[in-house]
């Protein structure tokens, strides 16, 4: 597709280019992503990421459901397995970064300022901060919030979503565009669950579902390190899903980013 | 919020498609959002004048284009209208579903309005001779 030889007209487009205009006007068809600038510094990210084979993760989800207390954890226990190194997001403070830095682990601070979500550009610049000869798993902590940040692809191969079980189980269903994008869904704090009686686990992933997500749920809590391992297990079988494809030349989008294409190859079968 | 991010985006490609055409200024713009890209149009006609001002889009009419929410049902096969949140099958309601349309976040077209002086004008063309 191009914007100039008129290819990116098809069938179902076509009646959209051509509508007859006032004189001294042309109408011009571009349809191309509102967004393709993001878009294409996201796919230049990404080949950074492949060309050191780095499986880079994005986290999303609401302040406060604990992603950077599962990346502690997570640091820490994957911590003679892997090279890991973290992209905090924030509004404001070096907060995040330093508890990662804590771990004894690399993490870059980008903050926002008033900017609710990261885009690719923010965290192009990140990667010109950081060591990432050696690095195995990227993880970008996103701005915690439910509705900007799953609308900006980063370069990321996969997004992670946490729900943390103090949150309503039908965060799913208000908040789909953020829960559909979702590679993986974590319902975190599940230690408090025993003193909370209104999170129904089993209707959080009914919610996911009808998001027509297949994505795994885990539940797990970090800080009482239960459930932990099923989360370590999916990290090391993604992380050899991306060695794999980078020894083909291949790459990988999150979830939705792919429907179209998957689409397509249905249809051609 | 981030509506602000996207009328930036889009000021920035109109832009660019102004160039390409040797245009003087945009006067129309025809957006197609549909529900799950994430953006409301409500908002981003709100914040589009902010990212304009200035611009040789200033004075361009925002219009939106609604694109519906469509689903493939990979179980039964059939194309049917989904819920924003109930993205099932709307004839079996099994889940395992592709989105056809309804996710999209496109600039469709543009209306330019075109400089006299850059046309190709017949009076100031010599003959072949």
């Amino acid at each position: 597709m191009c914007d100039t030889c008129g290819c990116n007209l098809t069938p179902g487009n076509q009646h959209l280019a051509f509508k007859p205009v006032a004189r001294g006007a042309t109408a011009v068809s571009v349809l191309k992503g509102l967004l393709a600038k993001n878009d294409d510094q996201a796919a230049h990210n990404r080949e950074h990421f492949d060309r050191r084979g780095i499986l880079a993760i994005n986290l999303m989800s609401s302040p406060g459901s604990g992603k950077t207390a599962l990346l502690e954890a997570t640091l820490v226990a994957l911590k003679n397995e892997f090279t890991c190194a973290v992209i905090e997001g924030d509004l404001e403070t070096e907060n995040d970064a330093e508890r990662i830095r804590a771990k004894g682990v690399q993490a870059h601070q980008i903050v926002t300022g008033t900017a609710c979500h990261l885009d690719a550009h923010l965290v192009h610049d990140a990667l010109h901060h950081m060591t990432l000869d050696g690095v195995d798993i990227l993880f970008i902590e996103n701005v915690g919030n439910l509705v900007c940040p799953a609308s900006f692809d980063l370069g990321q191969h996969l997004n992670v979503t946490l729900l943390s079980v103090t949150e309503g189980d039908d965060k799913p269903a208000k908040y789909p565009v953020m829960f559909r994008a979702a590679d993986a869904m974590l319902l975190t704090k599940t230690d408090l669950l025993a003193v909370l009686d209104d999170f129904d686990c089993d209707k959080a992933e009914a919610h996911l579902r009808n998001l027509a997500n297949p994505a795994p749920v885990m539940r797990l809590s970090a800080r009482r390190e239960q459930g932990m391992e099923a989360w370590y297990a999916w990290l090391r079988e993604q992380l050899a899903a991306q060695r794999a494809r980078v020894a083909v030349g291949q790459s990988r989008r999150p979830a939705i980013q792919g429907d179209g294409q998957k689409l397509h190859s249905a249809t051609a079968r | 919020m981030h509506e602000l991010s996207v009328a930036q985006a889009l000021v920035e490609q109109v832009d660019a498609v102004i160039d390409q055409h040797n245009a003087a200024q945009a006067s129309l713009i025809r957006v197609r959002i549909g529900p799950l890209a994430g953006v409301v149009p409500e908002l981003l006609a709100t914040a589009f004048p902010l990212a304009a001002a200035g611009s040789r889009m200033e004075h361009a009419q925002l219009e939106f284009t609604h694109a519906p929410i469509q689903v493939h049902c990979q179980t039964c096969g059939l194309d049917t209208e989904a819920a924003m949140n109930r993205l099932v099958c709307g004839a079996c309601g099994d889940w395992h579903t592709q989105i056809l349309s309804g996710d999209e976040l496109l600039l469709e077209s543009v209306e330019l309005e075109t400089v006299p002086t850059l046309a190709p004008s017949p009076y100031f063309l010599t003959p072949n001779s």
